[in-house]
C-alpha cells in the first residue's frame, strides 16, 4: 500500500466552476460539430486536414501528458526509488491528459462510427503509422487506467481486485514504459509522410528520435510545473529538491537534443534556411532559443535549486517542446497552394474545453482518492500567488 | 544486476541510434510497388488539351456528384480547384499577356488535376484501416467510406494534394477520381476520356500509354502526326501537328511512378507539379517504422526486459533476492505480494 492520503476540502472551487463554464460552452461547439459537420465550427480545410485539435490536443498535449512515463521510466527503470512520492500524481495527470487526447480524437475524426475497423486484425494496415499510434495510444490509455486503480482499490477496499492487480501490475508498469516510448517517436515518423509539404527545417529523417527527446524533457518539465503548482494550492510539503534533481536530468536530456537538432540542420544544409529571417526560421531559432534559455537554467545547481527559477525554466522547456510540435505539425506545414488556417473560436474552445475538463477531473480525483503522500498543512486550497 | 540494467539500456539506446542511421536506403521494410501487370491510367498532353471542360460535366455526371459554382444560384458549373463535390478540374497557367497556349512567358497552358493512381500511393500506405487500396490487376486506387474513420491522413499524405474532405456534412466521406473503375467493370473507359474531343486525355493500358507519349517526345515540331483519341485501342485518331514539348513525361518516375502521366510543353512546375525525387516518401517512413519495430520483435524483446526490470524495482534494492531470469520468476513474484516502499 502506497502511503498516499486523498487531500479533502471544498469541491466548488472558483477555479473549478470557471473549468466547468468553459466545458459548458465546449460542450455546446461539440455539440454544432457533430450537428452540422466539422466545417461549422473549425477552419480546416482540405489545405490543412489538422489544426489546432490534432497539433494541441493529440500531439502536444499528449506529451505534456508524458510525466506519468517519465516518472515510471525513473523509478522502476532507473531504480530511482526517492522519486517516488511523484509518480501517482504525475500518472494521474498523464491519464487525464491521454484519455482527452483520445476524446478530441473522436471529435476531429470524420466517421467515428468505423472506429472499430482500427481492431480487425483483416482491415488494419500494418505499413500504417497512424496505425500503430493509435493502437499504442489506446492501450496506453486502458493501461494507465489500471496503473492507477490502486488508487481505487486503496479508497473503497477492493481487496480482491487489488490482489489480482497487484500480481499484474509490473506487467502494467512495463507497459506504461513501452507504448509511450513507442507512439511518442512514431508521433515524429507520422509527419515523414509530409514531404514536401513540410519544411525542411522539420522534415528529417530523425523526427522519430526528435519526439522521442521532446516527450521525455517535457514529461519532465511538466512533473516540475505540475509539482510546484499543486504544492503551493494544496499547501504540500516542499518537494523542491527532488524536483531540481529532475530539473538537472532535463538540462541532460535538452543538451543531447540541440545537438541532435542542430547538427542535423546543419548537415542537410538546411541552416540558411533558419537564419534567413524567414517567418519559418524564425519560428525555428525560437522554438531552440526556449529550449536552450530552460536548459542554461537547470543546469546551474543555484538556479534549479530555487523553486522559482526551476518553475520559470519548466514553463520555458513546456513551452520549447511544444513549439518544436505546433511547426511540425502545423506551422511549418505547407500545402503550397494558396491554402490559410488558423484556429476558429469554436475550434480553440472545444480544446479549452478539454482542458479545463482535465483540470476540473485532477482537482476531483486528488481530493477524493490517495494521489499525494507528501503531508498537507492545510486543507482547504489557497490560490497560487503568481 | 547493475550491470544487465546498464547493458540493456545500452542496448536500447543502439537499437534506437540504429534505426535513425539505418532508416531511408537499405530497409527492407517493404518492396517498392512495381507497376501492377494490367495497370490502367491516362495520358493527359496539355498541348491537345482546348479547355473545353467536356471532361468536367462528363466527370460530374458519370460519379453524380453535383455542381460547384462560385455565383449564388449554383447554374454554372466553375469550382476553382479539386474538391468534395470536384473530382477533375481543368486549371489554366497564365503568364503575362497570355496570348499564344503553350508558352511559358506571356502565354498559357491548360492542365487536368486529379487522383494520379501512384504506383507506391502514400495515400494508401497512410491509411490505418486500408479504406483507401490499389487494385492489384489495373492499379487503380479506390475507396471503402464503410471502413474510413476521416482521420484525412490520406490528405496529409497525398504528395498532389488529391483527396478531399466533405467539411460540411455531418458524417462526411473522403472524395477523389477512382477511374470510373465502376465503368471499366462493365468494359467501358473512365468517363473523362471518352468524351475528350482532342484526345487530351487519353485512355490505355500504362505501358502503351508511356509508349504512346515515347512517340510523341520523338516527334520533329511542326510536323503533322496521328494522334489517337479517346484511348489507345478506339481506332479513332486525329492529325494534329507536333508541338515543342518538354522531354520529360511527368508521372514515369516521380515518386515511384504514377498511372496518370503528363505532357506538356511548358515546365510542369508551372502548373504546381513538384520535380520529386524518384523514391517515395513512403518507402521513407515505412523504413524508419521498420527499423525501429522489425516486426514486433524488438518492441517484445523490449517489454520483457522493463517487466524484469519494474519487479526488480519494486522490490526494493535486493537484487539477490529474486533469481534473475526473467521470465520464470513470475509465479515466484505472485507468492510473494508486492511491497511497495
Ligand atoms: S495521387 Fe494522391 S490520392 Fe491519388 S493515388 Fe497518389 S497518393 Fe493517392
Ligand atoms: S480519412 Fe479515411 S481514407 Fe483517409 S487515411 Fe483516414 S481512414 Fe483512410
Ligand atoms: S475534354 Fe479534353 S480537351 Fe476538353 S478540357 Fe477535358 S482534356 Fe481538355
Amino acid at each position: 500500500m502506497s502511503d498516499a492520503k486523498p487531500l479533502g476540502g471544498r469541491i466548488l472551487t472558483p477555479t473549478f466552476l470557471v473549468c466547468l463554464l468553459v466545458i459548458g460552452v465546449a460542450g455546446y461547439y461539440t455539440y454544432k460539430r457533430f450537428l452540422l459537420g466539422i466545417g461549422a465550427v473549425a477552419n480546416l480545410n482540405d489545405g490543412f486536414p489538422w489544426g489546432l485539435w490534432i497539433s494541441y490536443d493529440v500531439v502536444v498535449g499528449s506529451a505534456f501528458a508524458c510525466g506519468g512515463y517519465v516518472m515510471a521510466l525513473m523509478v522502476y527503470v532507473f531504480n530511482g526509488g526517492r522519486f517516488h512520492p511523484l509518480v501517482r500524481p504525475a500518472l494521474l495527470a498523464s491519464m487525464f491528459g491521454y484519455s482527452l487526447a483520445g476524446v478530441s480524437v473522436l471529435v476531429d475524426i470524420g466517421r467515428y462510427f468505423n472506429v472499430y475497423n482500427l481492431y480487425l486484425p483483416w482491415q488494419i494496415n500494418l505499413h500504417s503509422v497512424m496505425l500503430e499510434v493509435a493502437l499504442c495510444i489506446t492501450t496506453y490509455v486502458f493501461v494507465m487506467w489500471l496503473e492507477f486503480a490502486p488508487a481505487f482499490v486503496e479508497k473503497w477496499k477492493l481487496k480482491k481486485f487489488g490482489a489480482v492487480l497487484d500480481k499484474v501490475v509490473f506487467v502494467l508498469i512495463a507497459l506504461g514504459v513501452l507504448l509511450p516510448t513507442m507512439h511518442q517517436s512514431s508521433l515524429g515518423t507520422m509527419m515523414l509522410m509530409a514531404g514536401y509539404k513540410l519544411s525542411p527545417l522539420w522534415h528529417t529523417s530523425t523526427l522519430p528520435l526528435l519526439f522521442l527527446f521532446t516527450a521525455l524533457f517535457m514529461g519532465f518539465a511538466m512533473v516540475i510545473f505540475e509539482g510546484t503548482l499543486s504544492g503551493r494550492v494544496y499547501r504540500l510539503e516542499d518537494e523542491t529538491h527532488l524536483l531540481a534533481k529532475i530539473g538537472k536530468i532535463i538540462a541532460y536530456l535538452i543538451g543531447v537534443y540541440l545537438i541532435l537538432r542542430l547538427q542535423n540542420i546543419f548537415v542537410r544544409g538546411a541552416m540558411p534556411e533558419a537564419f534567413s529571417g524567414s517567418f519559418l526560421g524564425y519560428m525555428f531559432l525560437l522554438e531552440n532559443a526556449l529550449l536552450l534559455g530552460g536548459m542554461f537554467i537547470l543546469a546551474y545547481p543555484g538556479y534549479r535549486h530555487s523553486p522559482r527559477l526551476l518553475f520559470i525554466a519548466a514553463v520555458l522547456v513546456l513551452c520549447g517542446g511544444a513549439l518544436f510540435r505546433f511547426n511540425t505539425y502545423i506551422i511549418g506545414y505547407n500545402p503550397g497552394t494558396g491554402w490559410k488556417y488558423f484556429p476558429s473560436i469554436g475550434e480553440q474552445m472545444i480544446t479549452y474545453g478539454l482542458i479545463a475538463l482535465e483540470i476540473a477531473g485532477y482537482m476531483l480525483f486528488v481530493k477524493f482518492f490517495p494521489v499525494f503522500s507528501a503531508g498537507h498543512k492545510s486543507a482547504a486550497p489557497i490560490p497560487v500567488k503568481e | 544486476m547493475k550491470m544487465k540494467r546498464r547493458d540493456l539500456l545500452k542496448g536500447m539506446a543502439g537499437g534506437l541510434a540504429l534505426a535513425v542511421l539505418d532508416a531511408p536506403g537499405k530497409s527492407e521494410a517493404r518492396t517498392i510497388q512495381a507497376l501492377p501487370p494490367e495497370a490502367l491510367g491516362i495520358l493527359y498532353d496539355s498541348t491537345l488539351c482546348v479547355g473545353c471542360n467536356a471532361c468536367m460535366a462528363a466527370c460530374k455526371e458519370a460519379n453524380h456528384m453535383p455542381v460547384e459554382s462560385g455565383s449564388a444560384e449554383q447554374i454554372w458549373d466553375n469550382p476553382i480547384d479539386l474538391s468534395a463535390k470536384t473530382l477533375n478540374i481543368i486549371k489554366k497557367y497564365e503568364n503575362g499577356t497570355a496570348a499564344t497556349k503553350d508558352v511559358e512567358t506571356d502565354g498559357y497552358a491548360f492542365i487536368k488535376r486529379q487522383c494520379l493512381h501512384c504506383v507506391d500511393p502514400s495515400c494508401v500506405t497512410a491509411c490505418p484501416v486500408s479504406a483507401l487500396t490499389k487494385d492489384k490487376e489495373n492499379g487503380i486506387v479506390s475507396y471503402d467510406k464503410d471502413v474510413c474513420i476521416g482521420c484525412r491522413y490520406c490528405q496529409i499524405a497525398c504528395p498532389y494534394h488529391i483527396p478531399k474532405f466533405e467539411w460540411d456534412v455531418a458524417y462526411p466521406e473522403i472524395v477523389k477520381c477512382q477511374l470510373c473503375s465502376h465503368l471499366i467493370e462493365q468494359g467501358g473507359i473512365s468517363a473523362c476520356c471518352s468524351v475528350c474531343p482532342t484526345g487530351a486525355s487519353l485512355f490505355g493500358r500504362v505501358e502503351d500509354l508511356i509508349e504512346e507519349a515515347r512517340r510523341r517526345l520523338q516527334m520533329t515540331p511542326g510536323k503533322t502526326y496521328a494522334f489517337p483519341v479517346s484511348s489507345m485501342d478506339s481506332g479513332k485518331t486525329h492529325n494534329f501537328t507536333a508541338p515543342k514539348y518538354i522531354r520529360h513525361i511527368y508521372g514515369q518516375e516521380e515518386l515511384g511512378g504514377t498511372q496518370v502521366m503528363y505532357l506538356s510543353a511548358v515546365p510542369f512546375e508551372n502548373f504546381g507539379l513538384d520535380a520529386f525525387p524518384k523514391e517515395s516518401f513512403v518507402s521513407m517512413s515505412s523504413g524508419i517504422q521498420y527499423a525501429i519495430y522489425k516486426g514486433m520483435v524488438y518492441p517484445l524483446v523490449v517489454l520483457a526486459a522493463l517487466m524484469f526490470m519494474v519487479k526488480k524495482n519494486k522490490h526494493g534494492e535486493t537484487p539477490d533476492a529474486n533469481p534473475p531470469a526473467p521470465r520464470q520468476d513470475q509465479a515466484l513474484l505472485t507468492q510473494r505480494g508486492e511491497d511497495n516502499e
